[in-house]
């Protein structure tokens, strides 16, 4: 009997409830009612966000596949395609940390290789509280080591990535991970069933009662009870991930495949309905036949299980034992569960006998579409003013006392070294990684091209909380910027928007406008987005989490050995500013370490400024000209000389840099985007310098790397001296310190 | 020469080693599948890193089963030069083809980064090309690559010279900063006492190629096919 209380344990609303009785002409069975429940869940329908992400960008002559598939692809030449998506994990994350990392790990390296691709690369991007609170570094302890152990078990490197904390982020951590592959692009396989009385095969572990309703999990906020919901998430199981992806890009070497795709998110329900839906056919199944963990599972159960680590494959009639075999070779059982039928139905049959029957339409293109409600939120009036002068009263520290000032962000976890993170994963498998983590863009190389792509995932909350339109376009921009750091030419974007619950129209206001900006810095920036995921509800007490789009931008440099990193390379090198600061220190790291303030407004951006200052970069990496390069972000031109320095066995620098109209620390550690920090023989200085005034990017030279030192110079005036071996310590243990055990 | 690279279900650092010895030694190269028991005319064997049958049980403790096993003993009886790079060096030792064992890192966590590796003796296949005394700055990746022997193995091990390579700072002193798991001895590799069985943590296959961050592996791979062309 379905009643009020049984469809609100559902997530589906009454009027929800109603549509899904017109569409069957009668009321759904329990089976059904938990396919469309799961179906229409926020997480699997996209029903606030459909109609805004519908206004991205997502054409390009690069572009291979937009959005829609398991995940977007680009052309880098020689026939090949990087295929690549990110992915978020965050509530389950927040419920049992180690594996719900650790299986968003292994869902976004599905959804990879279920394109045909060969994954080489993962990243994540991740948010956390403060870690003064004891809560938090459980966290992270367990959400690093769930990445570390199944990335480092499957043996696919994970190669950067970055970490910010914030209390906004204290009852709701973000973990997303983002995956890349290489694929030849006539072999990507997409996921379709197509063909009547083609087969339907199950391959991979067994379906247990594990993850329930996880797509719907994922599409509620979260309160004290939400400890209750552990049954909810999955348990990973890398050595049979890393036995699917052999056997499965082995059986995609023949042509006895018409589609494939991951069970993730919504399991069984989900990949039958997509694939038939996309292929415009039908699917039948009988549950009976589907490996089964434990006894006594009802349809429903079977349905909508989020068990890991497993995939549904359609095979050409009279090739199923050529597909059986290669399976049986890696120990795995491939099961013959279905048909593709011609009429449009998910057929879900136990023994035989019809327990769900629903037009797959139904439940993919003809799921709720909601124009939600949208208002501009009360706080940003009031947040978005700044003013400096009122803070003179109650500063920490006194306003000539830059150098405490730079230990201060140097030391906080957001800047500093996160090698405490990086050590525990392998970044060197696979023998292709060029740029480490921590260096800047991850870079990897493509055996057998000479070419290389590199891959960043940036982000800030802070500056979207403040402005979510302008920091959306500041998020695309820097990704796209640290890519071009490394000397590539930024190619394609996959994003992954964390946002609150979008039933307020606070909260809705705030994910169309970043949507906006993603948008608009796209198309400036030509970058196209071919794919990605939105987490919505992201909320613990009705407490959202800071608005948080995260890009990740691929890129790709023709030559594999003209990579750049952030570090200088040599003592006398000429150290070059491009670009302008404004001494904005709004939504800054400076205002938020040192004087405990989120206002003001973020940075400005002019996307054709950014524009010609990407292209300048590539051009003067093409052409070797520049020794490294790092873009200023978090904490300002001063950190960023900082970290230059580091990793260099101690050689500092001497610059000085403009007054940026304001007092000194604005200039040090005010966040202006559109600049990079390069360093280059003295002997180019004019060619490059021409080069910059030919693309329109203001350009100065600063200084020079050498010496123990950083020294900085504002208006002539000496604002910062530090011995590179003193900041590099308190950087390096930024993080670390907090987990520090008794050494053995 | 031919190099057989061992694939266990859960190798992953399979292609790596055939990629070395193939595309930058310019060797033959074989894959040979763990279910199989022809070495396929494989001069060298390499048992690589991985995760073997998932290692959910012990390190090695499954793969020590797979019925190419044999063969490979049977190769290293005959002094065939076998060398286990990591989960292969963990594979080693539970199958018996090396002593002692490992334990997980004095840490308890996951550690990849570059060491340092004092080259101790150099009558071995693999490490032929250097000079003893000669530091090397090699990768590791390991969660337990914390060797461990009673102290009569111990000092076995010691007095027949089966120390190969042992972690160190940048100059070759011992020190316990430099030490990334607790090793005793701060033991990296060892061989067997006929010296044709090597066992090492670090991968010299990552370090092979100055794109990737440094060529010191290369002696390793170097040792083992000037060895094999005397032969």
């Amino acid at each position: 009997m379905i009643d009020a209380q049984l469809l609100e344990r559902h997530g589906l609303k009454p009027d929800e409830y109603a549509r899904i009785v017109t569409f069957l002409g009668r009321e759904p069975n329990i089976t059904e009612l938990g396919i469309f429940s799961v179906m229409w869940s926020e997480h699997c329908s996209y029903k606030s966000s459909r109609v805004h992400l519908k206004t991205l960008p997502t054409r390009g002559p690069q572009v291979l596949q937009g959005p829609g598939e398991n995940a977007g692809a680009v052309d880098i030449g020689d026939g090949l395609a990087a295929v690549f998506k990110i992915e978020s994990h965050n509530h389950p994350s927040f419920i049992e940390p180690y594996q719900g990392a650790a299986t968003g790990v292994g869902g976004i390296i599905r959804d990879i290789f279920t394109m045909g691709a060969r994954p080489i690369a993962l990243l994540n991007s991740l948010r956390f509280g403060s870690l003064d609170a004891p809560g938090t570094r459980r966290l992270v302890e367990g959400v690093v080591a769930g990445i570390a152990g199944y990335g480092n078990s499957i043996g696919i490197p994970t190669v950067g990535g970055e970490i910010a904390f914030e209390p906004s982020y204290a009852g709701n951590p973000l973990v997303n991970v983002f995956c890349l592959g290489i694929a030849k692009a006539s072999d990507i396989i997409k996921g379709v069933a197509s063909g009547a009385g083609n087969s339907v095969y199950y391959v991979g572990a067994k379906t247990g009662r594990d993850g329930i309703h996880g797509a719907t999990m994922a599409s509620a906020e979260f309160d004290e009870r939400s400890a209750e919901k552990r049954p909810a998430v999955q348990v990973g199981d890398p050595f049979m991930e890393k036995l699917l992806l052999e056997a499965c890009l082995e059986v995609m070497q023949t042509d006895a495949l018409v589609g494939i795709q991951d069970m993730g998110a919504a399991g069984l329900t989900c990949s039958t309905t997509e694939m038939g839906s996309r292929g415009g056919a039908g699917v039948e199944i009988d549950v009976s036949l589907v490996p089964q963990r434990e006894t006594g599972m009802t349809p429903y159960e079977i349905m909508l299980s989020e068990s890991q680590e497993r995939m549904l494959l359609v095979v050409k009639r009279g090739r199923e034992a050529e597909v059986e075999r290669i399976f049986d070779k890696w120990d795995l059982h491939a099961v013959h569960i279905g048909e593709v039928t011609t009429d449009g139905l998910l057929r879900v049959k136990d023994k035989g006998a019809v327990v769900a029957e629903i037009p797959n339409r139904a439940l993919t293109d003809e799921a709720p579409l909601y124009r939600r409600p949208m208002e501009e939120p009360e706080y940003l009036a009031e947040v978005r003013k700044l003013d400096l002068d009122a803070l003179d009263g109650q500063r920490r520290l006194r306003s000539s006392d830059q150098d405490a000032a730079l230990l201060m962000l140097l030391g906080s976890p957001t800047i500093g070294s996160k090698q405490w993170v990086y050590r525990q994963y392998d970044h060197m498998v696979r023998t292709n990684t060029i740029n480490y983590p921590g260096f800047g863009a991850g870079v990897v190389r493509i055996k057998g091209t000479g070419r290389a792509l590199a891959l960043s995932v940036d982000g800030n909350g802070r500056h979207c909380y403040l402005d979510p339109y302008r920091g959306a376009m500041l998020a695309v921009a820097e990704a796209a910027r640290n890519v071009a750091c490394a000397g590539a030419r930024p190619l394609g974007a996959t994003n992954c928007l964390n946002f609150g619950n979008p039933e307020r129209p606070a909260i809705m206001w705030q994910f169309a406008k970043a949507v906006e900006g993603i948008g608009a810095a796209c198309r400036a920036l030509n970058v196209p987005i071919t794919g990605g995921n939105v987490s919505l509800y992201n909320e613990t007490d009705g407490k959202a989490i800071y608005p948080t789009p995260i890009i990740g931008v691929v890129g790709l440099l023709e030559h594999a050995d003209r990579v750049v990193s952030r570090r200088f390379q040599k003592s006398g090198d000429a150290i070059l500013l491009f670009g302008v600061g404004r001494g904005e220190l709004g939504g800054s790291e400076y205002l938020k370490v040192v004087h405990d303030l989120v206002r003001g407004e973020p940075p400005s951006l002019d996307l054709d400024a950014e524009r010609a200052l990407q292209g300048l970069l590539v051009a003067l990496a093409t052409e070797r000209l520049i020794h490294s390069a790092h873009d200023c972000s978090d904490g300002g031109l001063a950190v960023t000389l900082a970290e230059c320095c580091f990793d260099t066995d101690g050689m500092g620098a001497e610059v000085t840099i403009p007054d940026a109209g304001g007092e000194t620390a604005a200039a040090l550690f005010g966040e202006s985007a559109s600049r990079v920090v390069v360093s280059l023989s003295q002997a180019h200085v004019p060619a490059v310098l021409q080069q910059a005034a030919a693309a329109s990017v203001p350009a100065q030279v600063i200084g020079h790397a050498g010496g123990t030192h950083l020294r900085i110079a504002v208006a002539g005036q000496t604002a910062i001296d530090l011995s590179i071996e003193d900041a590099e310590r308190v950087w390096r243990s930024a993080m670390e310190r907090y987990f520090v055990r008794r050494v053995a | 020469m031919t190099f057989g690279v061992v694939v266990f279900p859960g190798s992953n650092c399979d292609e790596d080693a055939f990629h070395a010895a193939k595309d930058l030694f310019r060797q033959d190269a074989e894959y040979i599948w763990h279910k199989d028991t022809d070495l396929k005319g494989a001069d060298v064997v390499i048992l690589p890193g991985g995760f073997a049958h998932g290692d959910y049980l012990r390190t090695g403790a499954m793969a020590r089963f797979s019925p190419i096993m044999s063969s490979v003993r049977a190769f290293a009886e005959r002094g065939g030069p076998v060398l286990g790079i990591c989960n292969g060096f963990q594979i080693l030792l539970e199958s018996g083809l090396l002593p002692g064992a490992m334990l997980r890192n004095r840490s308890l966590k996951y550690r990849c980064e570059h060491v340092y590796l004092r080259v101790e003796q150099n009558d071995t296949p693999f490490t032929s090309a250097a000079k003893v005394g000669q530091v090397l700055r090699i990768p590791i990746g390991h969660g337990e690559g914390n060797y461990f022997a009673p102290p009569d193995m111990l000092e076995e091990l010691e007095a027949n010279r089966q120390v190969i390579l042992r972690y160190t700072d940048p100059n070759g002193q011992l020190g316990d900063e430099w030490n990334p798991n607790g090793s005793v001895h701060a033991i990296a590799a060892i061989c067997n006492r006929s010296r044709n069985v090597v066992g090492m943590m670090p991968h010299p296959e990552r370090a092979c190629e100055a794109l990737l961050g440094g060529e010191d592996g290369r002696m390793i791979f170097e040792s083992i096919v000037s060895e094999m062309a005397v032969r």
